[in-house]
C-alpha cells in the first residue's frame, strides 16, 4: 500500500485568520447571550415551564449525533478495511471530537447552573441515562483520542485497528445513549419508543457524514490541495443509502405511532395539526432534508458536480436541525395526556399545544457551539498532521 | 458553646408560631397527624404521606388550596404565566361524550417509583423515607430533564431571579421545583398548607395522612370508598389520590 | 524566635508580590458586627466557626434536606437569625450590601456564597415582602451593538 503523506495546513494566510476571527466573533456573541440567559433567568428566553427544552437542545442534540455520525468514515476504513477511506481517517476523528465537544459546549451553557459543572461530575445518579451520557461523552473523547494517537504515532500504529474497533463500538452505545434520552420518556406520548434509539443511529450517519464532506471540501478548496473525484463519488453514493435509511425509519416510526391509537393524538398533531411543526416536519425535514436531497443524489447529470454536493449536504444539515426540532420541541408542545376522555384546562396551559417562538439568545448560543466545533477543526489541522498533501486520484 | 445557647428571641418567634399553627387549626393535628417526629431523628419508611382528594367537594373557581401554597412557599409571580411557577394548581376537566364539568387540585403526586427521580443526573430530586418527593435544589444543576420525564407537568424550573424567601421555602434562579408536600410542616407534624386552607374554608376535598397505617382517616376512606391515581397505566403507585374522578 | 519568624517574612513577602495590591484600600476589611447581649455565645467556639463553618451548614444541610433532621444547633436559618440584625438606626444590611454580615468577610476573602441565591438573606420578621422590580431584558442585538460600538463590557448588573 503507497503511503499516505499527511501534512499541516499552512494557516497564515488572511482568509485562515477572517475565518477564524469570524468564528471568535460568534462564540463571542454566544457568550454574551449565555451571561444574559444567566444573569436575567432563562425567561428571556423561547423556553418555558411547558417548552423546557429550545433551540440549544436542537443544536446540542444534532451536534452530538453528528459527532459519532462523523467517525463513520474512520470506522469504514479501520473496521470495514476499506483502504479507500484510509487517508480520510484521521480527520474523521478530528471531527468527531470537534462536534462533541461543540454540541456539549452547548448543553453545559444552557444549564438552569452551569456554575455547579463540578456537581455534575461528582454526584451521580447511575440511574439517570444523562449520567450514563456523561461517562458515555467522556469515554468518546478519550476513546476517539487514543484511535487518533494510535493512527499518527508509528509506534502506535500496530494497534490501531483495535482501537478503531472500540470507538466503533463506543460510537453505536453512546448515539443509543442520546437517543435513549428521548425515548425513555414515558411520560410524553411522542418520545415513548425504543425506535428512537436506532432512529438516531441513522441518522448520525447521514448528519456526520454531511459535516464531514462538508468540513472536507471546504479544507481542500481553501489550502489549494487537490480533491479527486473518486473519493467524493464514494461519500457521496454512501450519504444516499443513509438518507434513504433515515427516510425509512422516520417512516417506520410514524406508521408504528399510528397503529397505536394511544398515539393517534401526537400523529395526528406532528402530522397534520401542528402549525410551525407540521411545517418544519414537511417541510424541513422530509423535503427539505429527504427527499430533496436524495433526488440530487441520484439525479443524472450533476453527478460531478461539487457545488451540487455541497448543496445537498448542506440540506441534509437543514434536515437534521429540522428532525430534531421536530422530535424536541415538536414532542414538548403537544400536550400531556392526563385524563383521557376529558378537556382540560387550567392556568399553567394543561390541555393546549404550548407556543414557543425561539430567541435570539437561544440561536446564538446553538451557532456558538457549532463555531466552537470549526474553530477546533481550523486550528488542529493547523498544528497536527491530519490532512493528506493530496486527495487526487490515484491514475 | 453548650448546647444551652441563649435563644430568647429565637424561641420566642418558634413559640408564637407554635401557638398560631394550633389556633389556625385545631382539630386537625390532634387526629390526623399523631405525634411530632423528634427534631434529631430521621425519617424513616414507617410511614407514607399521602393525600386524598374528593372532587366532588372541590368547588369550581375556588383556589384556597393554591393561594395558601403561594402565600406558604412565597411564590410571587412576575406576571409571566408562561415561566412563573406553579407548585398547585387547578385543573378543570370536561368529559367530551357527557359535557360533565370536574374540578380538581394537581400537584407533584409524589409517585412511588418518580420518573423524575429516575432520570435527575446528579440525585438532586429524590424521595424521602417517607414517600416525599422532593428537589434538593444544592445540587440541582438546572437541566430540567425531570420536567421532561413528569408525567404530571408537576415541576417549575425558576426563571427569573428570586429574592425575600421565605424560611421555609429556599429557591432561587437557575433549579428547578415543585410542590415538597410542605415537607416542612409535615416534620413539625402540621398538615400541608393546601389541605389546611381548604378545611378551613369548609370544603374539607383534601385528607392527608399516613397511606401505610391502616387506621389512619386516608387510609379509611380509600378503603371504604377507594381512590385512584391520575396515569394509573404507568404504575407509578403516586401518593395523592382522587376520589369522583 | 528568629528560625520561626523568617519563613514567615518570607511567605508574607512572596504574598506581598504576588498581589502587589494586597492590603492596600481597594479592598475593605470586613466589618464584623458581633451578635448582641453578653450572654451570646455561638454555637460553637469562635475560631472553629471561622474556619469550618462551611462544613457545619453542609453537613447539616444533607441531614435536614435528605433525612428530614431538623435540630437547630447547625440550623443555617439559626445563623442568619443571630447574625443579621439591624443596626442602631434600625437598618438591616440584606444580601446586596457589603455590611450583610456573611458579605462582607466573604467578600474580603473572595469566596462565592450559594447560599442566598435561594435562602432568605435577613431574619423573616425583616422582610419585606413585595412584587419583585421587573427590568425588562436587554435583547441581544443591543448588547451585540454596544459591544461592536463600545470598548466597554455592559454592566447590565441589577443590584
Amino acid at each position: 500500500m503507497k503511503k499516505i503523506d499527511y501534512k499541516e495546513i499552512e494557516g497564515k494566510s488572511l482568509a485562515y485568520y477572517g475565518l477564524l476571527g469570524g468564528l471568535g466573533l460568534i462564540i463571542l456573541i454566544a457568550l454574551l447571550a449565555v451571561y444574559r440567559m444567566e444573569h436575567e433567568g432563562h425567561y428571556i428566553t423561547g423556553m418555558t415551564n411547558q417548552i423546557v427544552w429550545g433551540m440549544p437542545h436542537v443544536f446540542a442534540v444534532f451536534l452530538i449525533v453528528a459527532a459519532s455520525g462523523a467517525l463513520n468514515v474512520a470506522s469504514i476504513a479501520s473496521v470495514f478495511k476499506k483502504a479507500a477511506y484510509e487517508p480520510l481517517a484521521r480527520l474523521s476523528g478530528l471531527l468527531a471530537i470537534a462536534l462533541l465537544a461543540g454540541g456539549l459546549v452547548i448543553l453545559l451553557l444552557d444549564l438552569g447552573r452551569p456554575d455547579r459543572l463540578i456537581v455534575a461530575m461528582t454526584y451521580y445518579n447511575f440511574k439517570s441515562i444523562f449520567a450514563w451520557n456523561i461517562f458515555l461523552y467522556t469515554g468518546f473523547f478519550a476513546i476517539v483520542g487514543v484511535y487518533v494517537w494510535f493512527m499518527m504515532d508509528h509506534n502506535m500504529y500496530k494497534f490501531k485497528k483495535k482501537a478503531g474497533l472500540a470507538a466503533f463500538i463506543w460510537r453505536l452505545i453512546l448515539t443509543t445513549g442520546t437517543g435513549s434520552i428521548f425515548g425513555f420518556l414515558v411520560a410524553r406520548s411522542a418520545y415513548d419508543a425504543a425506535l428512537m434509539a436506532p432512529m438516531f443511529i441513522i441518522m448520525s450517519f447521514a448528519f456526520g457524514l454531511a459535516i464531514f464532506i462538508l468540513v472536507l471540501m471546504a479544507s481542500y478548496k481553501w489550502t489549494g490541495r487537490e480533491l479527486g473525484d473518486d473519493i467524493l463519488v464514494r461519500l457521496r453514493g454512501l450519504l444516499g443509502v443513509f438518507v434513504a435509511a433515515v427516510l425509512y425509519f422516520v417512516a417506520v416510526y410514524h406508521l408504528t405511532n399510528l397503529y397505536i391509537t394511544e398515539h393517534h393524538g401526537v400523529e395526528k398533531f406532528i402530522l397534520l395539526e401542528g402549525g410551525q411543526f407540521t411545517q418544519v416536519f414537511w417541510i424541513g425535514q422530509i423535503i427539505l432534508g429527504g427527499l430533496l436531497p436524495l433526488a440530487l443524489i441520484y439525479a443524472p447529470g450533476v453527478r460531478d458536480s461539487r457545488q451540487v454536493l455541497g448543496l445537498i449536504c448542506g440540506l441534509i444539515i437543514i434536515g437534521g436541525l429540522s428532525s430534531m426540532y421536530t422530535i424536541i420541541i415538536g414532542g414538548q408542545a403537544y400536550p400531556l395526556v392526563m385524563f383521557p376522555g376529558y378537556e382540560v384546562s387550567s392556568t399553567f396551559f394543561d390541555g393546549v399545544v404550548s407556543n414557543y417562538t425561539p430567541s435570539s439568545y437561544e440561536v446564538a448560543l446553538g451557532l456558538g457551539g457549532v463555531a466552537i466545533a470549526m474553530v477546533i477543526v481550523a486550528f488542529l489541522i493547523k498544528v497536527l498532521p491530519f490532512l493528506p498533501a493530496s486527495l487526487a486520484d490515484k491514475q | 458553646m453548650s448546647d444551652a445557647v441563649n435563644h430568647s428571641r429565637r424561641s420566642f418567634l418558634e413559640k408564637t408560631a407554635a401557638v398560631g399553627a394550633i389556633t389556625i387549626a385545631p382539630g386537625i393535628m390532634l387526629h390526623q397527624v399523631a405525634s411530632a417526629k423528634p427534631d434529631d431523628q430521621p425519617v424513616t419508611d414507617a410511614v407514607r404521606w399521602g393525600m386524598l382528594i374528593n372532587t366532588n367537594k372541590c368547588e369550581d373557581g375556588c383556589t384556597d388550596c393554591v393561594d395558601a401554597c403561594n402565600a406558604e412557599h412565597g411564590l410571587v409571580g412576575n406576571n409571566r404565566p408562561e415561566t412563573d411557577t406553579q407548585y398547585i394548581r387547578k385543573v378543570t376537566l370536561r368529559e367530551k361524550q357527557t359535557g360533565h364539568e370536574l374540578s380538581l387540585p394537581l400537584m407533584c403526586q409524589h409517585c412511588e417509583t418518580a420518573p423524575c427521580v429516575d432520570v435527575c443526573p446528579t440525585g438532586a430530586s429524590f424521595k424521602r423515607k417517607d414517600g416525599i418527593a422532593l428537589v434538593d435544589k444544592h445540587i440541582c444543576i438546572g437541566c430540567r430533564y425531570c420536567m421532561m420525564a413528569c408525567p404530571f407537568k408537576a415541576r417549575s424550573f425558576v426563571h427569573e431571579q428570586v429574592r425575600n424567601q421565605t424560611l421555609s421555602a429556599p429557591r432561587g434562579k437557575g433549579t428547578v421545583e415543585s410542590c415538597t408536600m410542605c415537607v416542612h410542616r409535615v416534620d413539625k407534624a402540621q398538615v400541608p398548607a393546601c389541605v389546611e386552607a381548604c378545611t378551613q374554608g369548609e370544603h374539607h376535598a383534601f385528607i392527608f395522612g399516613d397511606l401505610n397505617d391502616p387506621n389512619s382517616e386516608i387510609s379509611q376512606e380509600l378503603a371504604k370508598h377507594g381512590g385512584k391515581q391520575i396515569r394509573a397505566d404507568l404504575k407509578l403507585n403516586t401518593g395523592v389520590r382522587y376520589q369522583g374522578i | 524566635m528568629i528560625k520561626r519568624f523568617l519563613p514567615n517574612t518570607f511567605i508574607v513577602a512572596a504574598l506581598a508580590m504576588l498581589f502587589p495590591f494586597a492590603g492596600t484600600a481597594d479592598v475593605p476589611l470586613p466589618v464584623i458586627n458581633e451578635p448582641e447581649g453578653e450572654d451570646v455565645e455561638c454555637v460553637e467556639p469562635e475560631d472553629d466557626m471561622t474556619r469550618n463553618h462551611m462544613n457545619y451548614i453542609l453537613h447539616q444541610r444533607d441531614e435536614t434536606m435528605h433525612r428530614g433532621i431538623r435540630t437547630s444547633r447547625h440550623s443555617f436559618a439559626e445563623c442568619i437569625d443571630c447574625h443579621v440584625q439591624p443596626d442602631e438606626q434600625g437598618n438591616i444590611a440584606s444580601i446586596d450590601s457589603n455590611e450583610h454580615f456573611c458579605r462582607t468577610c466573604h467578600e474580603y476573602s473572595a469566596v462565592t456564597i450559594d447560599c442566598f441565591d435561594c435562602h432568605a438573606d435577613r431574619p423573616q420578621e425583616f422582610i419585606e415582602r413585595e412584587k419583585p422590580a421587573d427590568h425588562p431584558p436587554v435583547s441581544l442585538q443591543q448588547q451585540v451593538h454596544q459591544l461592536l460600538s463600545a470598548t466597554e463590557p455592559t454592566a447590565g448588573d441589577s443590584k
